[in-house]
């Protein structure tokens, strides 16, 4: 068990040792925020930039507190308040936080490949919170921490992705992690948010709500990405959740032990009944209380990934 | 045994448990005597620590956390009551991260109250003393005991910092390029301690 990486840029370029070693050590994270002092003083001295050039609550906060936790100095920097209103470019953007000799840059951006782009010519360590369509690789990290706490495992289980597979980062992030875990991966939604072409990644796709949901262990809901669409997708809202939205009637038809989980923001009345979405079988908040254990142990890995040689050159 | 397969076996940094024909890898404890030295120990805290329900043990991942649960096995004979036993993890409390691939973090578990406690830390090997430095800042997270005291099966000597172990298994004079190998059955193999010259 091994971490060599500088960035987090994806999950597709992890093997599955990776994947389970930033799990493991979230494990021992999430313990430091049980704790009446929630704070260890891993990253001491260090400076994390969130830079967020598109708008986040959840994920940003995450990674804000994470930070702190780990006795960093945190920067939010978000596009709304900032020089990208004046036109400066995001090489220059992220080339003058360098040089507030920041560590660690956490970036969104919407474009796909910004944070592999930002890795090319930085020293600081970038860690990917969503790039567009592509990748959200902390997400699906502590989504598949969460499955793993609450199942046990995750080679072997079903796991049912059902909405808005096409605009979602969370989506082929999860199916990344997921596959190189071993579970079995079922995908499900309007056709038209769920090409075919995903089954070249090795999911099953299928357009039948209830046949994807019937023999699922973990059935994760996406919110319909009105942001990404450039135009309709599906004829209404309303449509979408009488076919495909997760309400009692269609929780009946899952095993018993199924696990409803959802990466937020959630639209309540659309992809999934308010009952549903406060029943015990969800794990929302738990995702999110993972979600800052996983993040702690994302900025702690990457941190140390550097290794020895790298920091004597510096 | 051709000749490549036995210079690898005489080069290799392991050796096989029984096997001590190689000048790098002297046996300096086998398993009756790591158990004496555990024994002793323990009556050298039963004997320091008057009030048996003050005191509690905290294993140091990964070598102290087995020494640790053992101790509690003959303090319970000694004190006719078991010990709480609990284990740390200190790799988020390292002084060397910017200097070293990030260590693998294990569990801490301590499901007790510290507070106001002897807590007798456990390791198998006292070297630099930067680990038990990082223990004494991770453990004062937890609460504030009323006295910490530091119990190893093996000081090698090399201390970087002021630490002083109050209670010893065996004391091992060490070339600094030296690697002190604890091996225990709970985690495979027998119970031996080995002195490995590089």
């Amino acid at each position: 068990m091994s971490w060599h990486r500088k960035h987090l840029l994806d999950i597709e370029s992890l093997t599955a040792e990776e994947i389970t070693t930033v799990l493991d050590t979230a494990r021992a994270f999430k313990a430091v925020g049980e704790r009446a002092i929630k704070k260890v003083p891993a990253l001491r001295g260090k400076t994390v930039v969130n830079l967020f050039v598109e708008p986040s609550t959840r994920t940003r906060i995450s990674f804000e507190l994470a930070a702190q936790r780990l006795t960093a100095d945190v920067i939010n920097f978000s596009a709304e308040a900032s020089s990208f209103k004046k036109g400066e470019t995001l090489k220059d953007t992220a080339r003058n936080l360098e040089a507030l000799n920041a560590d660690i840059i956490v970036i969104r951006h919407s474009a796909t490949g910004a944070p592999h782009f930002l890795s090319r010519f930085l020293n600081a360590s970038v860690i990917n919170a969503g790039d567009g369509a592509h990748e959200h690789p902390t997400q699906a990290l502590l989504d598949t921490f969460t499955i793993r706490e609450k199942k046990g495992k995750i080679a072997g289980l079903n796991v049912t992705i059902l909405g808005d597979i096409l605009y979602s980062r969370v989506a082929r992030s999860n199916i990344w992690a997921l596959l190189k875990l071993g579970a079995r991966v079922t995908l499900c939604g309007p056709a038209t948010l769920v090409p075919r072409v995903f089954e070249q990644m090795g999911c099953r796709v299928t357009y039948n709500v209830e046949e994807a949901i019937a023999q699922a262990d973990i059935i994760n809901l996406l919110r319909i990405q009105h942001e990404r669409q450039r135009q309709s997708m599906f004829p209404s809202l309303g449509e979408y959740s009488s076919l495909f939205g997760l309400n009692r009637a269609r929780l009946a038809l899952t095993k018993p032990d199924a696990l409803i989980m959802h990466p937020g923001p959630i639209n309540r009345g659309v992809e999934i009944d308010s009952e549903v979405a406060d029943c015990e079988r969800s794990l929302i908040l738990e995702q999110v209380t993972n979600g800052l254990a996983v993040r702690m142990a994302v900025l702690f890995l990457i941190n140390g990934g550097k290794g020895p040689q790298e920091v004597a050159t510096n | 045994m051709n000749k490549q397969n036995f210079l690898a076996e005489r080069t290799g940094s392991r050796c096989e448990p029984g096997r001590f024909f190689m000048s790098e890898t002297i046996l300096i404890l086998n398993a009756p005597a790591i158990e004496r030295a555990l024994t002793r120990i323990a009556h050298e805290i039963a004997e320091r620590n008057n009030v048996s329900a003050d005191v509690v043990l905290v294993g140091i991942q990964r070598g102290g956390v087995q020494l640790a649960e053992r101790l509690n096995g003959i303090l319970t004979g000694i004190w006719g009551h078991a010990v709480p036993t609990g284990n740390l993890d200190v790799s988020m409390h390292r002084d060397d991260l910017d200097q070293r691939l990030t260590p693998n973090v294990h569990p801490t578990l301590i499901p007790f109250n510290i507070n106001a406690k002897t807590v007798v830390l456990v390791d198998d090997v006292l070297f630099s003393g930067r680990t038990v430095r990082a223990a004494l800042d991770s453990l004062i997270d937890f609460g504030r005991p009323h006295r910490i005291q530091l119990a190893v099966l093996i000081d090698r000597g090399h201390r970087e910092l002021p630490v002083k172990a109050d209670f010893v298994g065996k004391n091992v004079p060490t070339a600094l390029t030296d690697n002190v190998r604890v091996q225990l059955k709970e985690t495979g193999g027998n119970d031996e301690v080995f002195l490995e010259k590089k």
